[in-house]
């Protein structure tokens, strides 16, 4: 899709757009001139691995330094193959080198995710949400004390699958990746059960005439 | 903050987390596939949430989602 022209990007001061054309270009073709251009393309991608991991490393205090870069480089490697192999994906719509430093973001955080999380058990049980709620609505006036309730009862009539996502990832705060690697399944395919089950207990408390939170999404 | 925004606050994300999104969202893939126009976008005041409708919901739905977003923002920018 072609953005009109006065939505279009416009490249950042300083940074020449047109590098990164030249980039993609020089990927298209073959021999020396293309190995050139994927040395070049791993050098940005590490450098944005390094990014990604250097901002997370404070919660990652118990990971050696030499661990953390090999992190990176895994994360550049592999988001390079993932790079090469989908190039005819990439549909213009953005300066070439912010698609692909995408992919690099993603593979350092899902590595980072996936190292704190090693060796933790996670945890399904729904008795967190009685805590949260307890904790939360405990100064509150009768209205929320109802809201709250009618969540809990409206978890609970979940199927066990659906229940174990939600309170797995939106009670517990679990990342979707571990838990999707702990389930043998993927990402998007839990995250349709985590919006199936979040669905289902709108629609229970609208049946209930309560409708919490039904207003504008604020910035991510 | 006083102390009783600090309560309203942690209610409203904990329904938030809960609840997901009221309004049409888009799926884990969809949002990786327009991460980087959307970021382009926002960084260039270019209207990204009318030219990528369901993407901030999803931002909203989605924490792992949400991340990514603000590391590829902040990358781009710094």
């Amino acid at each position: 899709m072609e953005l009109p022209a006065d939505t279009r990007p416009q490249a950042a001061p300083g940074r020449a757009d047109g590098a990164s054309q030249d980039l993609l270009r020089r990927l298209g073709t073959q021999g020396p001139e293309r190995e050139e251009a994927v040395g070049e393309l791993h050098v940005l991608l590490l450098k944005a691995a390094r990014f990604e991991i250097g901002r997370r490393s404070a919660g990652l205090p118990h990971v050696r330094g030499g661990d953390l870069d090999d992190l990176a480089q895994q994360s550049a490697d592999d988001a390079l193959l993932a790079i090469l192999d989908k190039l005819d994906e990439f549909r213009g719509e953005s300066r070439f080198t912010t698609w692909a430093y995408k992919f690099a973001l993603l593979e350092a955080a899902v590595k980072l995710r996936r190292r704190a999380w090693q060796g933790r058990e996670v945890p399904l049980e729904h008795e967190a949400w009685r805590r949260l709620s307890d904790a939360s609505s405990a100064e509150r006036g009768a209205e929320d004390s109802e809201l709250f309730a009618a969540i809990r009862e409206e978890i609970e009539n979940l199927s066990d699958r659906r229940r174990e996502v939600l309170v797995a990832v939106a009670i517990n705060e679990v990342p979707i990746d571990v838990l999707a690697e702990r389930m043998d399944t993927t990402r998007g395919a839990l995250y349709k059960t985590l919006h199936d089950a979040r669905r289902m207990l709108r629609a229970g408390l609208a049946a209930r005439g309560l409708r919490p939170g039904d207003g504008e999404e604020e910035k991510p | 903050m006083s102390d009783s925004s600090k309560k309203s606050d942690g209610r409203d994300r904990l329904l938030a987390r809960v609840l997901g999104p009221a309004k049409p969202e888009l799926s884990c893939e969809e949002c990786f596939a327009e991460l980087d126009r959307y970021v382009e976008l926002s960084v260039a005041d270019g209207e990204a949430d009318r030219q990528v409708p369901g993407m901030r919901e999803h931002l909203h739905g989605c924490p792992a989602c949400a991340e990514e977003y603000r590391s590829l923002r902040e990358f781009i920018d710094g």
